[in-house]
């Protein structure tokens, strides 16, 4: 479980956030959602450490991440996986050099294990056959998959996803979404999706916090969030041409 | 100033939380190849060239008689040593290593592949940047000793061939008042002039922020900032050396 408490932010004069609080359960797909400019991705990278808050404090299931020296933090991101919204892959290396990275630099795995290991996490996301494909030979839905083998390579705790339908046709989406979802029950990992797309919102929103200038304006679940009663979340929600014609029918 | 402090802190964060040897050695080597093996057909080509025309152009300028035509080759000499193999030629690694590392770096950070690294438990600046300037530190002083036999080799040809000095001449130039002080000096520069350019074009990478125009942005900042703290660098060093 990563609990979230009272997280600000500013970039000059600007709120980015303030006063967040949030618990993203195990073994849940846990969403961030909002409009553009909302914060989300700001307080994703404030839960990995790649910004610091100004205020407020992470626990990563009651270790405080915030607080916590350089030692600590290495070894508690050394649980994580995340998969970044331009998937972040190196170009230097193959799909199966990319997938085997956490396990070359994180572990003393010989290396027929760790190619045993990329070649099942390849498997998993359905590109058993392109190991030795170049990462600039692949599609962006590819690269999301390749993305998604390697944060969870290394058996991770936590897995963290930024847009990762971003740039992605509707049927690509749907598979990324549920891959992700499968792999947080049969994990039984806390996952944290960053995302404003409604389709993974219904699909697999099982625990959903709304951002809305830098303030949670509501949490719920995606059974719930149709009749929220919040108007900023009805907004977002119903900006969907076909999410507005199921609230008109 | 406040830039320097930054670049000084960055030095120091490559020193902490490293990864294991085994790791480094394979990205020094790796960096080797890219660095050394990779530049050195460039680093001949100049080299002999500009050793070629020193030597025509000394010869040139040397209209009396009375000098004895082995002080070519001396001139030759003692522009290659102290000056163009080291100095001349680390403004040329400037421009091809140092561009290529920060233009690396610099992507890398926009793709968001440092903040993959990170998110990873690695500290991305001592896993990409010290294998470039352990490499380099080694690869640099052997390119500019290869420069060095390469800018004789190219005076010795030129002047032989279009009869400005006899073989026996060039040679007695070449061995005449030597002071073998002036090679470690060359080192002392190379070695300097290896870390600067290393680790100003990869402090410029790794800070860059934005898109693709930024990543040229710093890469023309790394050049530029790392030729003129050569600059600086090869006064001091003469001046407390020779």
């Amino acid at each position: 479980m990563i609990k979230v408490k009272d997280i600000s932010k500013k970039f000059g004069d600007k709120i980015v956030l303030d006063g967040i609080d949030a618990e993203f359960e195990q073994g849940k797909t846990n969403l961030i959602i909002g409009s553009s400019g909302t914060g989300k991705s700001v307080l994703l990278k404030c839960i990995v450490g790649l910004i610091n808050p100004d205020e407020g404090r992470v626990f990563y299931d009651l270790r405080n991440f915030t607080e916590a020296d350089k030692e600590m933090r290495s070894e508690i991101r050394r649980e994580i996986g995340m998969l970044f919204q331009g998937g972040a892959l190196f170009d230097s290396k193959n799909v199966e050099q990319n997938v085997m990275f956490p396990l070359d630099v994180l572990t003393k795995m010989p290396l027929s294990e760790k190619q045993d290991r990329a070649n099942l996490c390849l498997k998993r996301v359905g590109l058993e056959n392109s190991n030795k494909k170049a990462v600039s030979e692949i599609s962006g839905g590819m690269k999301k998959r390749v993305g998604i083998a390697r944060a969870i390579v290394n058996n991770p705790n936590y897995l963290f996803c930024d847009e990762p339908n971003s740039g992605l046709d509707p049927q690509t989406s749907i598979l990324i979404d549920e891959l992700i979802h499968e792999i947080t029950h049969e994990l039984n990992i806390t996952t944290i999706v960053v995302t404003h797309d409604m389709n993974s919102v219904i699909g697999i929103g099982e625990n959903v916090i709304f951002l809305h200038k830098g303030h949670k304006l509501w949490e719920g679940n995606n059974a719930d969030i149709t009749h929220s009663g919040v108007a900023e979340l009805d907004d977002f929600v119903f900006a969907n041409k076909v999410m507005s014609q199921m609230r008109d029918r | 100033m406040s830039g320097f402090g930054r670049y000084v802190m960055f030095i120091g964060s490559l020193f902490v939380r490293r990864e294991t040897f085994a790791t480094y050695y394979k990205l020094v080597l790796e960096e080797c190849i890219q660095i050394g093996v990779n530049s050195a057909f460039l680093f001949i080509l100049v080299s002999s060239f500009i050793g070629a025309v020193t030597t025509v152009q000394t010869a040139f300028n040397m209209v009396s008689p009375l000098i004895p035509r082995f002080v070519i080759s001396q001139v030759v000499r003692e522009m290659t040593v102290l000056e163009l193999a080291p100095t001349v030629m680390a403004l040329i690694y400037a421009g091809k290593i140092g561009s290529s590392m920060a233009g690396g770096i610099g992507t890398m950070r926009i793709t968001e592949q440092i903040d993959a690294l990170e998110v990873m438990g690695i500290n991305s600046s001592s896993y990409l940047v010290l294998p470039k300037i352990i490499a380099s530190m080694m690869m640099y002083p052997m390119l500019v000793i290869i420069s060095g036999v390469c800018s004789l080799i190219g005076g010795y040809l030129v002047g032989t061939l279009i009869h400005i000095v006899t073989p026996t001449e060039y040679v007695a130039g070449l061995r005449f008042a030597f002071n073998q002080q002036e090679i470690f000096v060359a080192i002392v520069k190379a070695l300097v002039f290896a870390f600067i350019i290393s680790s100003v074009s990869s402090f410029k990478g790794y800070y860059t922020k934005g898109g693709a125009l930024e990543v040229g942005i710093a890469t023309t900042e790394a050049v530029t900032t790392s030729v003129i703290a050569i600059l600086i660098a090869d006064y001091f060093i003469v001046d407390l050396i020779l």
